[in-house]
């Protein structure tokens, strides 16, 4: 299906279009805006609430506009007050409504670790699932801009460890629409949790409304030497990592993870099976990580298979640096993806 | 220099501790309205009494009893409506007692089991939250819902002076306030936050006057006198439901008990001090009040008492008749929908019917 398919950048992608103009392109941005405008002219009970989701900005364009659209009661800016918005939020949620709660930086979430996973995620539980948290929390990684040590975390492991949450990192516009639903209507609290790269990625989105099953994965590219579990941003660099890669004559499956809690095991051991090779390239630090989970449940369930030791991509185990020198040498991309691809082949 | 604001900390009493009351303030009440309320603190009592006794038999686990605040809470819970909603903090059996709650599920919360406070349908009454003032931007939150929706309730959120120390209760006052939330803050000063005095909480000489930096109004009762807090929580309830938004009620009282069964309070409060409110207690002065107007006799007392303690023993019979719950409980209730590692560790644990 066009929609499933990634592509690297825009002039990729209008490429693509030129070939298929029945089909719409959407960026990442305006698949998240177009997914919240629709859920709130269908359903009164959905409301957006977060620091400047009202603002000319608009949450780095993904809630432009919709305050004038549906209103201030329904689209609402809030004190800077992080730990009770997220608690307002859950009464709301369990009070009847579905909020959409936009905290802009996960690096905001540490302030309302109290709601979230004293409240939010054990309620159903406490109470005998008399209680249903309905509630999305939507939260943005940054990267690159100097966003530094507490503007630019990946704190997706940290919310993955807790039952009664779940987790979703789309990585294209099509998820980002699709899986926004999906969280909305899910019955428990998700955190969803956007990467600022992966704003101007285009890619097709029909127009009408529609759901992506949240714990699901998808194979991006189909391959036979090796498996690469992307997470988010690293998506792309994977791809990136598996054109390189084909140009030597290796053959890697990429999974796009899409959803890190509750995870698509069955998605990945079959790929390994296929392979006996696997490297995950996550967007955050490596102990605990989704890499970690991901190489247990291999270890697991498909031990057998494995033809070498799996490798992790992930961030160097220190904070985020400032400089643009220091955060240059910071991130892994692709290159680092292809090394470990090829350590796990003994070359 | 101009003075650019001013605010004035009201008191209100109307019962002092020899029963005698300010009519002008009474609220307008029938004998069978004022019978019903010395009706619930009996029964309050009788359940309080039984619970500390079936934890000192090993028949339930902790308790934290109501002793001594039985007129903030049952004053405040009778003077909502029935669908309004409540948010309890631990310490609100009077609350949900006066609410209708079913006694023996109380019980059965007591003894450990989350089934206990699955509320009834037909009450909106929220779990008790044990964490300390995490309850009330959840308040905030439903209130926000009930004016989105223009049902004209209101949320009413229980804590104590010392969740009043903790940011949720600043954050939520404040939002409260911002959003004109239908919410009433009911503050049970009992003065005791554990072993904390009420003095190491704030140096603020009341409570009640920090609604005033929130931009709402605030106001101090006293907690032992049933009929006034009955009052102000109405007046709140109607400013919430006229479009006024919130009202922080501070409940002057005085915790009579330990902290909880688990606690030992002689430790690090004195005698006198407690022999001193316990003869403020709620009940003495609401007895003398009725006892003027001719609405109390001791055979009538002997009788509300012979029938809440039935009441109280058929419950406790029930709540230990209880069946146990069911192993898979434990897996099923945290999703919406069983996850696939929870289907398999249904299995994997044999729970699995």
């Amino acid at each position: 299906m066009p929609w499933t398919k990634v592509y690297g950048n825009k002039a990729e992608f209008e490429k693509h279009l030129a070939g298929e103009p029945g089909l719409r392109g959407l960026t990442y941005r305006e698949a998240l805006l177009e997914a919240a405008s629709q859920m709130l002219a269908s359903d009164p009970s959905v409301f957006v609430i977060g620091e400047g989701v009202d603002d000319s900005g608009g949450v780095f364009g993904t809630t432009k506009g919709l305050h004038q659209r549906f209103g201030k009661d329904r689209v609402m800016d809030s004190p800077l007050a992080e730990n009770a918005v997220t608690g307002i939020a859950v009464g709301a949620a369990v009070a009847g409504m579905r909020p959409i709660l936009v905290h802009m930086r996960v690096d905001f979430m540490p302030l309302t670790m109290d709601q979230i996973i004293n409240h939010a995620a054990k309620w159903r539980y406490m109470f005998g699932g008399k209680l249903n948290v309905p509630l999305v929390i939507r939260s943005i990684v940054g990267r690159g801009w100097g966003s530094a040590a507490q503007h630019s975390q990946n704190l997706q492991a940290l919310f993955a460890h807790i039952p009664g949450l779940k987790v979703v990192m789309p990585s294209t516009p099509f998820d980002a629409k699709g899986l926004l639903k999906a969280s909305v209507y899910d019955g428990n609290p998700v955190i969803f949790i956007e990467h600022r790269w992966l704003y101007e990625h285009m890619g097709h989105v029909p127009e009408e409304s529609y759901t992506v099953p949240i714990g699901k994965g998808i194979v991006r590219r189909p391959g036979k030497d090796a498996t690469v579990v992307g997470i988010s941003h690293m998506v792309y660099e994977s791809m990136k990592a598996a054109e390189e890669l084909m140009g030597e004559g290796i053959d890697c499956e990429v999974i796009d993870l899409r959803t890190i809690r509750p995870m698509d095991t069955g998605l990945i051991i079959e790929s390994v099976k296929k392979t006996g090779r696997l490297v995950v390239a996550d967007t955050g630090w490596k102990d605990c990580g989704p890499g970690s989970e991901i190489i247990t449940r291999v270890v697991e369930e498909a031990f057998g298979f494995l033809k070498a030791p799996a490798r992790r991509v992930n961030l160097p185990d220190v904070p985020t640096p400032a400089s643009p020198a220091l955060e240059k040498a910071y991130y892994p991309g692709a290159a680092d993806i292809v090394s470990a691809v090829k350590k796990t082949l003994g070359k | 220099m101009d003075i650019i604001g001013s605010f004035d900390v009201k008191f209100l009493q109307i019962i002092n501790e020899a029963g005698v009351c300010d009519a002008a303030l009474l609220p307008s009440m029938e004998a069978p309205d004022l019978k019903k309320i010395f009706e619930t603190m009996i029964l309050v009592r009788t359940f309080n009494q039984r619970a500390l006794s079936l934890q000192r038999e090993g028949r339930i686990g902790t308790y934290a009893s109501v002793l001594g605040q039985e007129a903030s809470q049952i004053g405040s819970a009778l003077a909502l409506e029935k669908d309004d909603w409540i948010f309890p903090s631990f310490r609100e059996s009077a609350v949900l007692i006066s609410r209708g709650y079913p006694m023996w599920m109380l019980y059965r919360y007591w003894m450990g089991d989350e089934r206990g406070m699955k509320a009834p349908d037909d009450m909106n009454i929220f779990p008790m939250s044990v964490p300390v003032g995490t309850q009330l931007p959840h308040a905030v939150g439903a209130a926000f819902a009930m004016k989105y929706r223009n049902d004209r309730r209101v949320a009413a959120v229980y804590f104590g002076d010392g969740g009043s120390s903790r940011g949720d209760f600043h954050e939520a006052l404040n939002l409260a306030g911002v959003f004109k939330s239908p919410v009433i803050f009911l503050l049970q000063n009992n003065q005791w936050a554990i072993s904390v005095p009420r003095a190491r909480q704030t140096a603020a000489a009341t409570l009640a006057q920090r609604a005033f930096g929130y931009g709402i109004p605030g106001i101090q009762v006293d907690g032992n006198d049933i009929l006034a807090v009955y009052r102000a929580t109405k007046e709140a309830a109607d400013r919430a439901r006229g479009g006024e938004g919130p009202t922080l009620i501070e409940c002057y009282t005085y915790r009579l008990d330990d902290h909880t069964t688990a606690d030992d309070a002689s430790r690090y409060r004195r005698k006198e001090e407690v022999e001193e409110w316990r003869e403020k207690e709620p009940l003495l002065r609401f007895r003398l009040f009725l006892e003027k107007k001719g609405l109390r006799t001791k055979e009538y007392e002997e009788e509300v008492a012979k029938k809440a303690l039935e009441a109280v023993d058929k419950e406790i019979e029930k709540a230990e008749k209880f069946p146990p719950p069911d192993p898979a409980d434990i897996i099923r209730y945290t999703n919406f929908e069983l996850t696939a590692r929870q289907k398999t560790e249904l299995k994997e644990f044999g729970w699995e019917k």
